[in-house]
């Protein structure tokens, strides 16, 4: 029964994961919109200006901008997009669900808006919303359109329509994030049947150790043995699910979703709370009315131990996120060198340094997901442990 | 001219996390030397140790990011 389920679940994983190459936007009628939009930007760029006639080298011969690749690369989306085919984008594109107070909820695939990304076409939804997609943010379209894009901008470049009130879209981090639960769902639901007979085998002798070791190097020795098992879930789940994002966010092409600071927060979040609900007394006591100090420096103790109780789980979150972003940034930095330089020459450097950087990420993926949860179980320890008082 | 500023910041973080991360290998080290029975104890607390100040140069880094 559940093997069948499961071999379901496969595969629509896989159909979802293939279905690109038969979503890709094959609409020619918008050739033209994109045409003209290249043409503008490539005229403001000063770069050269003699071939902007031709399609297709504008596009090439646009100044190579390394710092708008690498943070368009490294930001949120809504498509996943792949490469670029007879300069026709490859990409999935991702549901769009936005709210308004006015007209309410509405709900459309990302590729209404024909790979647009300056506001330049709307989508008109069923309840009278319309919607434009800027620099992958969704916002409602103006009345009229200037230099072809719905969008208005102020005098520092900022678009100035006003944004749906909410936007709870799907988008390639979002789905990341479901790639990654599934995975995980799929490979834990396939280990435990695997301890039918006792003996691990298969995928299971491969994970075993890990659970292992995060029950007992990270859970048992910092949170000690009255405890611990309550905690243990908690932790495998932290660290296993940071550690299959990570990875998949080193896949080319992955989304950069622990690089991502709201996805973060949400962990450190959920580490805060659990640390302070089960925060015994004798930890509010440490951090309001510390034991064994003179009575004025308890006062300043209490102050800095309140700042301390939202320091550490910001800290976890600033850790992971700018770790993931910082090692994107420099393997990207790194392939763009020969762009910079404009030589082929530069490419052995390039791809031994990405290699190598590479390599490191695959460690530091593992790392991080041991630190945030060897942290947290600390963070635990701290807050359950109990003293034997003076 | 603000970009460079803020790059020279992420530089600057850097040299003080690349020496305490340093200091502590360096410590780890020596401890694991003097006594090898200890090494996994040795790890643990220098990876912890690794992370914190990594954190502090991050937040140096993120700052200047924010700044670019």
């Amino acid at each position: 029964m559940f093997e069948a389920t499961s071999r379901y679940i496969i595969i629509a994983a896989l159909t979802f994961l293939f279905a690109p190459a038969s979503l890709k936007a094959q609409d020619h009628s918008h050739d033209d919109q994109l045409e003209s939009s290249t043409h503008e930007t490539s005229q403001l760029a000063p770069a050269d200006e003699g071939h902007n006639e031709i399609h297709g080298q504008t596009v090439d011969e646009k100044e190579f901008e390394i710092t708008e690749l690498i943070m368009h690369h490294i930001s949120d989306s809504h498509e996943w997009h792949f490469f670029d085919w007879n300069s026709q984008p490859v990409s999935l594109p991702l549901p769009v669900i936005v709210y308004t107070k006015k007209n309410g909820f509405s709900l459309f695939s990302s590729g209404r808006f024909h790979h647009n990304d300056d506001g330049a076409v709307v989508h008109e939804s069923s309840n009278g919303d319309r919607f434009i997609k800027v620099h992958d943010k969704i916002y409602l379209a103006e009345e009229e359109s200037i230099n072809n894009s719905y969008a208005h901008f102020s005098d520092s470049h900022e678009v100035t329509n006003t944004t749906p009130d909410a936007d709870i879209s799907i988008t390639k981090n979002v789905f990341n994030m479901f790639l990654g639960a599934m995975i995980m769902l799929l490979l834990f639901a396939g280990i435990i049947r695997r301890y039918k007979s006792q003996v691990p085998k298969g995928v299971a002798k491969f994970v075993e150790p890990l659970v292992v070791f995060v029950r007992d190097d990270i859970a048992l020795q910092n949170i000690g043995e009255k405890h611990y098992k309550r905690f243990t879930p908690y932790l495998l789940t932290v660290f296993f699910f940071i550690w299959i994002n990570n990875v998949l966010g080193l896949i080319p092409g992955g989304a950069n979703l622990t690089g991502n600071i709201s996805f973060t927060l949400t962990l450190s979040l959920l580490t805060f709370v659990i640390v302070n609900i089960n925060g015994n007394k004798d930890y509010w006591r440490h951090i309001f009315w510390m034991p064994g100090v003179p009575y004025p420096v308890r006062v300043l103790m209490a102050l800095i131990e309140i700042v301390g109780v939202f320091t550490k789980p910001f800290a976890l979150m600033i850790r992971l996120f700018a770790n993931m972003t910082a090692g994107h940034i420099v393997i990207l930095s790194l392939i763009s060198l020969v762009f910079i330089f404009k030589t082929i020459w530069i490419a052995p450097a390039s791809v031994i340094l990405t290699l190598f950087i590479y390599i490191i990420k695959v460690l530091v993926a593992f790392l991080q997901a041991y630190i945030f949860a060897l942290l947290t179980a600390l963070f635990i320890g701290q807050a359950t442990q109990e003293h034997d008082h003076h | 001219m603000v970009g460079s500023i803020a790059a020279l910041g992420a530089g600057l973080a850097v040299i003080g996390v690349g020496v305490g991360i340093g200091l502590i290998g360096k410590g780890a080290m020596e401890g694991i030397a003097r006594q090898p029975e200890a090494s996994g104890k040795i790890q643990t607390s220098m990876i912890i140790a690794a992370a914190l100040i990594e954190g502090a140069g991050l937040f140096g880094i993120v700052v200047s990011l924010l700044g670019l």
